[in-house]
């Protein structure tokens, strides 16, 4: 076992436990702790991939950004365990079923994808996560979709800031 | 052993830079506590601490070990967990970002070529960036698990402030980024180095002054210091806390204002580099001191600086905060970033 096989395992091992702690959790504010811990495992991965600024860009726009904001609502709102409502047990099974239904959908979709057929991983030489590369990707190959993507995140800052300043 | 097949003399390697860096770092953010008592002392022309050894050298340690055995308090109501883990954040967040800082060029030991710097990655600047944005934690979750209404209010203060000071920061940083190409912080020493090329500071003042205008916000210093206005909020969100943990978050800040000084010295004014110094001429090993000792010496004097400001200006009301955050710097450094985007467009064609 090499240290990448190593760290790929505590990696996984790490985000399936954050991920499962997210859920199980009460308190919503110990769910939110945990989802960022999640967000920390799948950034190691995205490292081991070589794709070191994806990996920074996870951490600083979803750990770093939209994770204080839900902090922040959620301690505004003043959630706690016991004011939490608890389901009944049948929409809890109803719940996990239809859950564990879209999981086996997503990997039935991956394992027979095509363009995933007899492809490995490319662990530690592929190229197109460092910044210079996928600029450039983005900028030539899907500079349409790119530039559609930005005008939607300005519409998206316009209407939150009307929504802001209605009186 | 096939296991684990890799340099181990990498890693001792590493593990010692480590090693020293963190307490380098912690040993002159304890000093910093000291020499903030005696500037603030020079200024309102009193002595400062004099009684603990020879001209009150030995006071960091004495206030450390009051801390120590202070008794300690956990409130009946506060998250357990969460109490414990706020200056934990507080402090790993602070001690992250000196991973990325060339702190010299080259050590060269018995053959052996030892860089003094953690990791030279190719997203340094983006790693600065990345854990400035988990500074936010450490102030949260305090605030929040004491379970005080000062604590929590401290707490979305410094959470908001921070969040609205890193825009412009990240705006002064893109110009900065426009000019160098690179977003390794070696690289951008070394440009600097090389010859013909002045320092940043002369190809970007109005960035740098955005920078610091920023890096005093970050850092919760005067007179950006509102999460811990005790005017109007008692103390601030660490309220609540005593013995070591508070001494903690009181460290925190003066770790977070010894490596940002030290980023600015590296981003802005040229690192390790010396002045009318060709280091090519000299043995590598006299090289590599004498450039620690320049960015030392520069960090120390920013340093300076930021105690200077905070005894000399009053504290910023909370609206006029965010006024200059939002109205003044953000449009100020996008004029910046504009700028620095046309000229470099120029010179290339």
């Amino acid at each position: 076992m090499g240290t990448t096989q190593i760290l790929f395992w505590f990696l996984t091992a790490l985000a399936l436990l954050g991920a499962i702690m997210v859920l199980v959790s009460k308190n919503p504010v110990h769910s939110v702790l945990w989802l960022i811990v999640v967000f920390f495992a799948i950034s190691g991965h995205y490292i081991l991939l070589n794709a070191q600024f994806l990996a920074i860009v996870n951490l600083i726009v979803y750990a770093g950004a939209i994770m204080v904001l839900f902090l922040f609502v959620i301690m505004l709102m003043n959630l706690n365990a016991e004011t939490e409502p608890q389901k009944s047990i049948w929409m809890k099974f109803f719940g996990v079923a239809t859950g564990g239904l879209l999981l086996s959908f997503f990997i039935s979709f991956i394992v027979s994808s095509i363009d995933l057929k007899n492809k490995t991983a490319q662990l530690k030489e592929g190229d197109v996560g460092l910044i210079k590369n996928l600029g450039k990707v983005l900028f030539s190959d899907y500079v349409i979709p790119f530039e559609i993507a930005s005008i939607l995140f300005l519409s998206a800052m316009v209407g939150a800031v009307v929504i802001g300043k209605k009186d | 052993m096939t296991l684990l097949a890799f340099d181990w003399l990498y890693l001792v390697e590493k593990l010692v830079l480590i090693a020293v860096i963190i307490s380098a770092s912690l040993l002159i953010a304890m000093y910093a506590t000291y020499f903030e008592r005696k500037v603030a002392a020079w200024m309102q022309d009193r002595i400062g601490p004099d009684r603990a050894g020879p001209f009150g050298i030995l006071q960091p340690l004495a206030d450390g070990g009051k801390l120590f055995f202070k008794e300690e308090i956990i409130p009946n109501a506060a998250n357990k967990w969460l109490f414990i883990l706020g200056p934990c954040m507080a402090m790993l967040t602070a001690m992250m970002t000196s991973a990325v800082i060339p702190w010299g060029s080259k050590i060269d030991l018995g053959g052996r070529e030892i860089a003094l710097q953690i990791a030279d990655v190719n997203i340094g600047m983006l790693y600065i960036f990345g854990v400035v944005s988990f500074g936010v934690y450490g102030i949260m979750i305090g605030g929040w698990s004491s379970n005080n209404k000062f604590s929590l209010m401290a707490a979305l203060r410094g959470a908001s402030q921070v969040i609205s000071y890193e825009l412009a920061m990240g705006l002064s940083l893109i110009a900065l980024l426009m000019l160098t190409g690179s977003l390794s912080l070696k690289t951008i020493v070394e440009q600097q180095m090389s010859h013909g090329n002045l320092w940043n500071i002369a190809y970007q003042p109005l960035g740098f002054f955005i920078f610091f205008v920023c890096a005093l916000a970050e850092c919760n210093r005067a007179p950006f210091d509102l999460p811990e206005a005790e005017s109007e909020l008692n103390m601030g969100y660490h309220q609540e806390y005593s013995s070591m943990k508070l001494g903690f978050y009181l460290f925190a800040e003066y770790i977070n204002m010894f490596i940002s000084s030290a980023i600015m010295a590296t981003l802005f004014f040229g690192g390790y580099d010396v002045p009318f110094l060709d280091e090519s001429t000299l043995n590598p090993n006299i090289a590599a001191l004498i450039g620690i000792a320049a960015l030392l010496a520069k960090t120390f004097f920013f340093i300076f600086v930021f105690m200077w400001i905070r005894w000399t200006l009053p504290r910023f009301r909370y609206d006029q905060l965010m006024d200059i955050g939002w109205k003044k710097l953000i449009p100020l450094a996008l004029v910046n970033m504009v700028i620095t985007a046309v000229v470099v467009l120029l010179r290339q064609g």
